[in-house]
């Protein structure tokens, strides 16, 4: 059997399962945002699920709150995370306990995650418990809404609870497998410790760093269960608002659903060829 | 250099290890606090009453939550053995072929893993419809094979990049069959990379919402859509005892692979997933 066969052979059932349902799924998105669908009698194509889509206020209040979520999500995660791995690579008492509790984090699904902030910051959880405790407060509504608020901070601080182990734990390794010799060479010839970490140490991770941000704002941009718990009903984050316009009673509303996740779609795509691009280029420099 | 630090760098050093690690177990106390609880009505800062119902409701055999789980198992394991079959003779081709082409399946590959499942689902689910796969265990563990194959295929790629085809080559020579080849010769050699990415698909299929949402259509109740229903619901109590249950396996896999989780594999990567 020549090599061009097997590799074949060997690749034809993962490339089916991807091509038929991913890419096939993605396909028939678009056909149906595009009111296209031959098989079933739709056979001219149309911008109406479009128009609707970018007429509606709504959509550009979801598309905003969850760029806001992902953005505020990646950009916290990355600094505490890259705090959190500066402060675990030097060998101390608190560092298995910290390691282990990020590993034990990251096998902790977001559903989770989202119930336990929930309980812990609605106006009815555990700070809001401690805080009347504390005469700071005598209703609960007297406490703040972090929970199903305007400004997501409930979906955020459920990210970054579960994105700094991850971001972490990537960074961690990174550090360690490079060592401290490049930092205290930057040292020996007069870099201040803020000048050695930012022109030594961050050039160094930054791939690792943005290979771990891209997942994390792909993920954050695109995941459901936890705007869809922690969020506020009026504006949804972009995907709960696919999802309820796709289960909306108006079949006419489906269309549309796709559009949004076709949106969803195209932004992380995009982000996938920056990234790509952009690692290239760091590894042939 | 490293020995120079001060008192106070020390401290800082403490206080912040202090507070990560009181900031990464707090989402989980007041769920188990939860499933122990009667009754925990603000302003009390611990429940007045403990008690176990929520646990025997969860455990008893009406309740629904154990069928849930062993579907939630069946299907995790389905998905896992399925990414499996189809992931190993992926990674093969490419850990240890050159070939034109590559970057571009490689990147097919890896686009499920960046591309949320929320913008490809929609349009399977229109699909699957017509196929009457929808609100099947069947179309979920289909859908479920998205998320986890490209993990299991990228282990694997890491596998046989390292492999040496020549012990094949030799069991060959000597007389042994393809099959036996395989049994005796390969599958003892990837043994780990199929244990490891075994272990990442199962956790990231276990953690699948949205793509068990709308192809079960409400039908295929697994753990983590039954957690949010009695979440949503204001169950606390058994929503609670239902979220320990759920972390279980996750917490099992830690422990049984703690080595492989250093961030140094690339698998880490499915974590972002879970």
């Amino acid at each position: 059997m020549s090599d061009r066969l097997k590799i074949f052979l060997l690749l034809l059932p993962a490339m089916s399962v991807i091509i038929l349902l991913f890419f096939g799924g993605l396909l028939i998105g678009l056909m149906r945002s595009f009111n296209y669908m031959p098989v079933i009698g739709l056979t001219e194509p149309n911008f109406d699920a479009y128009i609707a889509v970018f007429t509606d206020e709504e959509f550009y209040l979801s598309f905003m709150l969850s760029l806001h979520i992902s953005v505020t999500s990646t950009l916290i995660s990355c600094v505490l995370a890259v705090g959190a791995a500066l402060l675990l690579r030097r060998a101390f008492i608190g560092r298995a306990i910290i390691n282990f509790l990020f590993q034990l984090n990251l096998t902790v699904p977001h559903l989770v995650g989202a119930i336990g902030i929930l309980y812990l910051f609605s106006q009815s959880g555990t700070f809001a418990r401690l805080a009347a405790e504390a005469d700071l407060i005598t209703r609960p509504a007297d406490f703040p809404a972090l929970v199903f608020d305007p400004f997501a901070i409930g979906i955020i601080l459920q990210y970054v609870w579960k994105e700094v182990p991850f971001i972490g734990v990537i960074v961690l390794a990174n550090m360690q497998s490079l060592g401290e010799n490049y930092e205290s060479v930057a040292r020996s010839l007069g870099a201040s410790r803020w000048q050695a970490f930012r022109h030594v140490l961050l050039p160094l991770i930054f791939p690792g760093l943005l290979s771990a941000s891209v997942i994390v704002f792909a993920f954050t941009f695109g995941a459901y269960e936890i705007p869809a718990l922690l969020g506020a009903n009026y504006p949804a984050a972009l995907p709960v608002l696919a999802y309820r316009k796709y289960t909306d009673v108006d079949l006419a509303a489906r269309p549309e659903a796709m559009a949004l996740a076709l949106m969803i779609a195209v932004l992380s795509v995009v982000m996938l060829f920056f990234y790509i691009r952009y690692s290239r280029r760091k590894v042939r420099s | 250099m490293i020995n120079q630090d001060g008192v106070w760098t020390r401290w800082f050093r403490y206080l912040t290890c202090l507070v990560l690690v009181v900031w990464l177990i707090m989402p989980l106390i007041p769920l188990a606090i939860w499933s122990f609880a009667r009754g925990w009505f603000f302003p009390d800062i611990l429940p007045r009453q403990w008690t176990m119902q929520a646990w025997e409701y969860a455990l008893s055999e009406t309740a629904g939550v154990l069928d849930s789980l062993w579907l939630t198992i069946g299907i995790s394991l389905s998905a896992t053995a399925l990414s499996i079959l189809v992931g190993v003779p992926a990674g093969r081709a490419l850990g240890m072929y050159k070939f034109k082409g590559k970057e571009v399946v490689e990147l097919m590959i890896l686009a499920p893993t960046i591309v949320p499942g929320i913008a490809v689902v929609l349009g399977i689910h229109s699909v699957f419809i017509s196929l009457g796969l929808t609100n099947t265990v069947q179309g979920v563990i289909l859908v479920h094979l998205i998320p986890t194959l490209p993990y299991m295929t990228l282990v694997m790629a890491g596998i046989f990049s390292n492999y040496d085809p020549a012990f094949e080559a030799q069991a060959r020579s000597l007389g042994a069959s393809p099959l036996k080849t395989f049994w005796y010769v390969t599958l003892p050699a990837i043994m780990p990379g199929i244990i490891v990415g075994g272990l990442f698909a199962f956790l990231v299929s276990w953690s699948q919402y949205i793509l068990t949402l709308m192809i079960g259509g409400g039908r295929v109740v697994t753990l983590p859509l039954l957690l949010f229903n009695f979440a949503t619901s204001g169950r606390n109590d058994i929503t609670g005892a239902i979220g320990m249950i759920y972390i279980l396996p996750g917490i099992f896999i830690l422990l049984l692979t703690a080595k492989q989780l250093s961030g140094r594999s690339g698998a880490v990567g499915g974590f972002g997933r879970i």
